[in-house]
């Protein structure tokens, strides 16, 4: 390493070309990158277990194609979320490791529980449309590959959002059990949602130097109220309220006002306090655990059959 | 709405479906009528859809989760088109009693460890590759189906073979598992090869011959013994194509009804 | 190219992981189009990362034929990015048709 290594990094930041892995980073890049791409990549697969939980009970073939569907989805986007963070460096297998461990994060809303089969609807319309918002940026994140990944990703889930929508809105137009179900699901999860963007501006250490970085394109609080904005004609739309007294249109900002964020649940969720981490972790742990014989398997097949005459590319 | 087969008022066990009923009945063969035939392919894509769908989030590396899902997901589709030419997809998956379901015992079996999982598949995927073989060579009801399923069932297989050889020919562990498997197994699978009512222009002998050939192959490449006990259980007071279940089929419609059934008429 | 760039320095990679080894991987989307660089997965063998990549990658329908390398075979022309290889061919702008001139109404050139 010489004078001037990272002169070239922050040239091409400046730039706003993207940074590809073999290029010289600060650790400090390299590291927020990992942790935040790995963090990604546990919330996806994390955040099958809610909506897989109604995969069994799903109450038309047709909903249930969809939810497979979706399902399958988070996996495969963990998956290319995974290999981003394995471009710099970084081991699947210890990301996992770390996620099993407890030492690594996945997105908090994952620990509340699925309820009803309105959550599902829930989940798609909010999660998944707050999960937007903050995704759609990072396809102009800095970094090449994650950037990548976030493309093909967003692309995927544009019909993750409209399924939960769709869902939200024949339950809503049902019978009233069905529309109590689906405002009982908005309820629970309009909260929890909002929190998803992170702590407020000020509580935030590592917005700012992201944001130089050009990892991150807006603040937390920006795109929170990017997404009360764009949902609350949604929810008036699907004839469902939202449980928030204080939400109005403020002329004045030309933004939603809305009340404020418990975030002492969002800290004690984060450190483990909430309905369902310990039993999300738990299954995931299993699953690992249990699987383990199996890709021993595999691996002692191929080492034993190594070197076989596959189709040659031509 | 009013599809048939649901084993409604009018029949008091609810145990016979009504397959034939405002569809029109078809010819079929001697035994059955279309209709009879598409609701047991049906119930039989349905159900091992379900049992594989089972696995979301439990999968034993994540990019199985992705294979499984595949799976389930063209199973399902199989089955909506199969249902669908009987009567309403959702009234028939939903609000059937268990014994007016068709589908082999095979399908219904609990997941196991994943070698119980792939043995399942194993036999399945071979079966009835071979069967969409025969059906899109023909030019009855089903052949359009066939054709459109012959290249998924396939991939089915491949996927199955492959894990069977892994699993098989892997480690000391795993190739027991797979043993205990595929021996548990075995005795689901000579319903397979048995005549399905309503199912014409199939030659069920060429299907059990291919089948034993490709499963015995299959077995014997992964380093596995090939059972030799009965292909069928003891007691047969029929199987699933007359309606006779195993004991988990019941709580697995029970837990696929459930919901449904909590909200009789809404739409979903 | 987008490939190789991709690759996390395969020799890098410490042995003895209990991961499957990582593949990378190229989709061709229909005849006609090359294959190009869709991403990585890990897999035991070669049959097996070409069956995930087809799970993984043509879920959708992107594909008509796949790639599998693995990652530790693919060869980059410098550890960096900014490939002095390249730099020659920056210098040779005659080489690409927007170099010259050519009078307006003048056609099929």
């Amino acid at each position: 390493m010489h004078e001037g290594v990272y002169r070239e990094f922050e040239e091409t930041i400046a730039a706003g070309e993207r940074i590809e892995p073999r290029d010289a980073m600060p650790p400090e890049y390299r590291a927020t990158l990992i942790r935040q791409i790995a963090q990604h990549a546990h919330s996806e697969i994390i955040g099958m277990q809610p909506e897989a939980n109604w995969i069994t009970r799903a109450p038309s073939l047709r909903r249930k194609a969809i939810l497979i569907a979706k399902v399958q989805d988070e996996a495969g986007h963990g998956l290319y979320l995974y290999g981003a963070a394995e471009t710099l460096g970084a081991r699947r297998d210890e990301l996992l490791d770390r996620l099993h461990a407890g030492r690594q994060k996945y997105s908090s809303i994952f620990n509340y529980p699925t309820l009803t089969w309105a959550d599902v609807g829930a989940i798609g319309w909010l999660v998944d449309g707050a999960a937007i918002v903050n995704q759609v940026p990072l396809c102009r994140c800095s970094y090449g590959p994650y950037a990548r990944a976030m493309t093909r990703i967003c692309k995927e889930e544009s019909f993750h959002q409209r399924q939960g929508y769709e869902l939200l809105l024949a339950l809503s137009h049902g019978t009233e059990e069905q529309h109590e179900m689906a405002q009982d699901a908005v309820n629970r999860w309009w909260w929890p949602s909002l929190m998803m963007f992170g702590p407020p501006d000020g509580e935030s250490p590592r917005t700012e130097r992201s944001m130089a970085w050009k990892i991150k394109r807006h603040t937390n609080d920006e795109l929170r109220q990017r997404f009360v904005d764009i949902v609350v004609p949604q929810a008036a739309s699907l004839g469902l309220t939202l449980p928030d007294p204080l939400l109005r249109w403020n002329e004045e900002r030309g933004h939603h006002d809305f009340g404020p964020i418990d975030w002492a649940e969002f800290h004690a969720v984060l450190r483990g306090e909430g309905p369902c981490n310990a039993q999300r972790l738990g299954q995931r742990r299993r699953a690992h655990e249990e699987g383990a014989w199996v890709r021993e398997a595999a691996a002692a097949y191929a080492a034993r059959h190594a070197a076989r005459p596959a189709g040659r590319a031509a | 709405m009013n599809g048939p087969a649901t084993g409604g008022p009018g029949r008091a066990t609810g145990v016979v479906p009504e397959a034939a009923g405002a569809a029109g009945t078809t010819a079929g063969t001697a035994s059955g009528t279309t209709e009879d035939a598409a609701l047991a392919l049906g119930d039989d894509a349905l159900v091992l859809s379900h049992r594989l769908a089972e696995w979301a989030g439990h999968a034993p590396a994540l990019e199985e989760e992705v294979a499984l899902a595949n799976l389930a997901l063209d199973l399902l589709g199989q089955a909506r088109t199969l249902l669908t030419m009987v009567g309403d997809e959702d009234r028939l998956a939903f609000c059937r009693q268990e014994r007016a379901f068709r589908n082999v015992q095979l399908v219904e079996q609990p997941n196991g460890d994943f070698a119980h999982t792939i043995a399942r598949q194993l036999y399945f995927s071979t079966y009835q590759e071979l069967l969409w073989e025969q059906l899109a060579a023909g030019d009855g009801p089903f052949a359009p189906l066939a054709a459109k399923a012959g290249p998924e069932t396939a991939y089915h297989r491949d996927h199955a073979v492959t894990w069977t050889l892994r699993l098989g020919d892997g480690t000391r562990l795993s190739r027991e598992r797979m043993q205990r498997a595929v021996d548990a197994l075995w005795r689901y699978t000579g319903e397979l090869t048995r005549p399905v009512a309503g199912l014409a222009g199939v030659d069920w002998a060429a299907l059990a011959a291919g089948w034993a050939e490709r499963v015995g192959a299959t077995l014997r490449a992964a380093t596995l013994t090939v059972p030799e006990a009965p292909a069928r259980a003891v007691w047969s007071a029929g199987g699933g194509r007359q309606g006779i279940h195993t004991e988990p089929f019941g709580r697995l419609l029970a837990e696929m009804q459930h919901l449904h059934r909590s909200h009789p008429g809404a739409r979903w | 190219m987008s490939g190789a760039a991709d690759v996390p320095g395969g020799a890098d990679r410490v042995p003895g992981g209990t991961d499957w080894p990582l593949w990378e991987v190229f989709v061709r989307p229909r005849r006609g189009l090359a294959h190009t660089h869709a991403g990585s997965l890990h897999a035991p063998d070669a049959e097996l990362a070409l069956r995930n990549a087809r799970d993984l990658y043509t879920r959708r329908g992107e594909g008509v034929s796949i790639w599998v390398v693995p990652a530790t075979e693919i060869l980059a022309s410098s550890p960096e990015e900014r490939d002095p290889f390249f730099a020659p061919a920056a210098d040779k702008p005659y080489r690409h048709p927007t170099f010259y001139e050519v009078p307006e109404g003048v056609r099929s050139l």
